[in-house]
This record gives structure tokens, C-alpha cells and sequence, in this order.
């Protein structure tokens, strides 16, 4: 009952997220804020994270594949389709929902307890539109770019790693990197990111508005927005693979 | 003018206001007194619509708040300005565009425009020199004058007060109580002022409500609550032997 209760008052924030904007423009400008604060200081975190992971990849797979009955691209290979498929769009949304999760979380859930909500709504601010709806449109639009250079540097990462620590040779690397490319992929794991980037906003969102309380409260808002924004992206990551690549 | 009927409110199984009826008068200070707890903030809360009666009606100028369609109710909201306990106050904000949040908001003004206004505000709360700072840098009282600044910046016709004088010293609190006083004459709204704090109902009660087990159960001015019978009231009112004497000493004088 309890379950319902909470997915039914996440929809209806949802359609009141989605309410008509008192002021477009004021919208607009607080969604390229939320990029910078959301998307463009999350990416330390998401090269050093993607470069670490690529590098971890080229080289386990190396051990795990040195036959003679498979041939040496087979690295770059495998190391490009883990990147594309999962690491970067998965993974790395993982990873952004703890940070960016919990940010909005605990930002939403301080002006809950400080009545600053309070204050839009009864400014006539349709408070939900204008705190929720910004954060969403930021982390969708800058997310699949955040995603994009993670593959870049997982790739870049995993060469880097193969060439100096001599587990593969450059060209064969690069050969694996090239071998049946289907840009399809690249698509399937941005329409994954920009799905996930709509789960961690929403649900930290929600979190973070139906905060009750003080500070403890706060900090638990924070902390159910990362664990249930990881379970939602899991198991849409389930559904999506199913339903776009098979 | 606002009017309440009947306005029922629980909480669960807990009944917090119970067949509230009172009329809050225009270009008069109105104040809701009772112990913490009593259900005033809640009265307010359901007048400004942040909670929903099950019983009972608020009504704007003889109009039901809860009866209106969103757009009438945000038409409504966009007339009333409310100071908080906290100040509420946007931290990411500097004071000059706290002040300037709503007029954004709603103001069909330019931005030059909106920053004279907002100032204007500021001046007329005697805050001076402080708009690019954060109101983490500013003190309890000085808060409060901003989320003044605020509440007044779209001339509401009805401003609420939550506790304004709640963590202020003597002499802070009484230039909040003038500051609400004044603005009120001046703009002739309706206001209301949520206290328990004494000393602000002997400075400026005009029109006194008194809730008690969320019921109303007193109503009337400063001088007629000084010469009230009633046994909840003066428990709630001259509980300390300073205000026993301050009784005294002004029905001696009167």
C-alpha cells in the first residue's frame, strides 16, 4: 500500500513538474545553471572514473582472453562494446545518481524544511515546475554529452593502458575499436542515459520534496534518493536492453 | 477582508482545529495568539491554502479559496505576502534578488525597474547597504526585514506573519512589531501576525484572536483582553508576574 502510495504521489508531482512555467525564460536560465551545477562539475569525476575503468577493462579482458585461438583486436573490440553497451551509459548514471542524486535530494529537502517551498507556493510559484522541472531538462540535455566523452576517454583510456603496459599492441587496439562498429549502439546507450538522467532527477526530486523534518531527515531523503534511483535505473536498464537490442 | 466558516483540520486521528469562525479585518493588524501547539500556524497554513480544511470555507473578499480553480487560487496567492518563522529566505539568492523573486516571478517590469522596487522595498524596511549579501550573512532581525522586503514587494493586500518576532531581542522584536503596524496602515492590507509573544500583542493588538485546543475561544482587543475573565486566556496571557503587574498597572491607569 505503502509502495502505491508513494508511486501515485510521484506521478502526480510529476504532471505538476510539468505544469505551464509563470516565466519561461527565468526557467531557461535556471536550466543552464543546473548544467553547469549538474552536468559540467560532474566531469572530473565521470573522465577520472571512465579513463580508471577503460584502462581496468583492456587489461582484464587481455588475462582473461590470452588464447592463440583468439585473435588480438579482440581487446579493442571488447573494450569498446563494454564501454558503449554498459559501462558509460550504465555505470557511469550509477555514479551520477550518488552525486547528483543526493545533491538535489538534499538541496530540494533543505527548502522543504526551511519553508522555502512554502514561500514559492505561496508566492503563486508553481514550486515543483520551478525547482524540479529546470534540473530535469539540464541532466537530460547535458547528460548524453557527459556520457559521450566518458566513452571517448574509456576508449582512450584502455589504449593507453593495453600500449604501456605492453598487453596490446597499438594497431591491433585500433583495429578491435574499429571491428563491427554498428553506430546503433552509440544511440541504444544515449537513449539509455537520457532515461536514467530522468529517473535520478526525478526520484531525487521527489525525495527531496516530500522531505519532512530537520537536517536527520535530510540526510535520509538524500540517501533513499541514491539507493532507489540506482534500483530504478537496474532494472530500466533490464527493460531497455530487452526492448532495444533484442 | 478574509473570512473563515467553520474550518475543520486533522491530522490523522488528530484533530488540530475545530469549527474555527473569524473575520480578519482590512488596514488592521489581526493577531492569533495561543500556546504552541494550539493550531494558530495551522489556521494560517490553511488560510493561505498550504493545507486543505476538511470542513469549513476561507473566503478572499467573500470568495472561497478552496473552491477557486488553480489559476483564481495563484491570482489570489500573487495578493498575499507572508512572513515566515525562519524568514525563508533563499539562500542561493543574494538580498537584492530575494526581494526581487517575486517581481520576476510575476512583475511585468524591467529589470532596472524591478531593482529601484526591490530597493525602494529594502529602504522602506531600513535595510541599507547589505543587497549583494547572502542571508547567511545577515542576523535574525535583519532576515526578517528582508523577508518583509519580500512579502511587501508586490503590494499584497493581505499579509501573514508567522512569529515574526520568534528568536529576536526586546528591542529587534519591537521594531518588527512597529515595521508590520506601519505597513499596515500604509497599505491598507489585511494582516495577520501569528504570536505568543506578549509584548507584541500589548504593542499592536488591535483585533486579538485566542485558539485554544484548536478551537476559538477568545476574541476582542488589547483592552478588552486586559479586563477578561476568561480562565484560559489570562493563564495564557499573564502567566509570567510581569505581565500580571503590566495588567495592573494599565487597568490603574485607565
Amino acid at each position: 500500500m505503502s509502495v502505491l502510495f508513494h508511486i501515485g504521489r510521484y506521478f502526480l508531482l510529476l504532471r505538476e513538474t510539468f505544469g505551464r512555467p509563470e516565466r519561461f525564460s527565468l526557467y531557461w536560465s535556471r536550466t543552464v545553471e543546473e548544467m553547469d551545477l549538474l552536468g559540467v562539475k560532474s566531469l572530473g569525476i565521470v573522465a577520472l572514473l571512465s579513463a580508471f575503468m577503460g584502462a581496468v577493462i583492456t587489461i582484464q579482458t587481455k588475462t582473461n582472453i590470452d588464447s592463440p585461438l583468439i585473435q588480438a583486436w579482440v581487446v579493442g573490440f571488447a573494450t569498446r562494446q563494454s564501454t558503449i553497451l554498459e559501462f558509460s551509459p550504465t555505470v557511469i548514471s550509477l555514479i551520477l545518481a550518488g552525486k547528483v542524486g543526493s545533491n538535489i535530494a538534499a538541496e530540494i529537502g533543505s527548502m522543504r524544511v526551511k519553508e522555502q517551498i512554502d514561500a514559492l507556493d505561496i508566492m503563486g510559484v508553481n514550486s515543483a515546475g520551478y525547482l524540479i522541472l529546470p534540473k530535469i531538462a539540464a541532466t537530460m540535455l547535458i547528460n548524453p554529452f557527459l556520457i559521450m566523452i566518458s566513452m571517448f576517454l574509456s576508449i582512450f583510456g584502455g589504449w593507453l593502458a593495453g600500449v604501456e603496459t605492453g598487453v596490446v599492441v597499438s594497431e591491433d587496439f585500433i583495429q578491435g575499436i574499429q571491428a563491427g562498429f554498428k553506430p546503433y549502439h552509440v544511440v541504444y546507450a544515449l537513449v539509455k542515459t537520457i532515461v536514467f538522467a530522468f529517473i535520478i532527477t526525478t526520484i531525487s526530486a521527489y525525495q527531496g520534496y516530500y522531505t519532512k523534518g530537520g537536517t536527520r531527515e535530510v540526510g535520509i531523503s538524500s540517501t533513499r534518493a541514491v539507493v532507489y534511483s540506482n534500483v530504478v535505473i537496474l532494472f530500466a536498464n533490464l527493460v531497455l536492453t530487452q526492448a532495444l537490442l533484442l | 477582508m478574509i473570512t473563515v466558516e467553520g474550518l475543520d483540520k486533522s491530522f490523522g486521528d488528530v484533530r488540530i482545529l475545530e469549527g474555527i469562525d473569524a473575520i480578519f479585518r482590512k488596514g488592521c493588524v489581526n493577531q492569533i495568539i495561543g500556546r504552541s501547539g494550539s493550531g494558530k500556524s495551522v489556521l494560517a497554513k490553511c488560510m493561505v491554502g498550504l493545507h486543505r480544511p476538511e470542513e469549513g470555507r476561507v473566503l478572499y473578499e467573500g470568495r472561497s479559496f478552496h473552491d477557486m480553480n488553480a489559476e483564481e487560487k495563484r491570482s489570489i496567492r500573487q495578493r498575499i505576502g507572508m512572513l515566515f518563522q525562519g524568514s525563508a529566505l533563499f539562500d542561493s539568492l543574494t538580498v537584492i534578488e530575494n526581494v526581487m523573486f517575486p517581481l520576476r516571478m510575476f512583475g511585468m517590469m524591467e529589470k532596472e525597474e524591478m531593482r529601484e522596487r526591490a530597493n525602494s522595498c529594502l529602504k522602506r524596511v531600513r535595510i541599507i547597504d547589505k543587497d549583494h549579501l547572502y542571508p547567511a550573512e545577515l542576523s535574525g532581525g535583519m532576515q526578517k526585514r528582508v523577508g518583509i522586503a519580500r512579502a511587501i514587494a508586490m503590494n499584497p493586500e493581505y499579509l501573514f506573519c508567522d512569529e515574526p518576532n520568534s528568536g529576536l531581542d526586546p528591542q529587534t522584536a519591537i521594531v518588527i512589531d512597529e515595521l508590520i503596524k506601519e505597513l499596515t496602515e500604509e497599505f491598507n492590507t489585511t494582516t495577520i501576525v501569528i504570536t505568543h509573544d506578549m509584548n507584541s500583542v500589548m504593542e499592536t493588538g488591535e483585533h486579538i484572536i485566542f485558539i485554544h485546543k484548536g478551537r476559538k475561544w477568545w476574541e476582542g482587543n488589547r483592552d478588552e483582553l486586559l479586563r477578561s475573565d476568561n480562565k484560559e486566556l489570562n493563564e495564557f496571557v499573564f502567566a509570567s508576574s510581569l505581565m500580571r503587574q503590566v495588567k495592573k498597572a494599565m487597568i490603574s491607569n485607565s
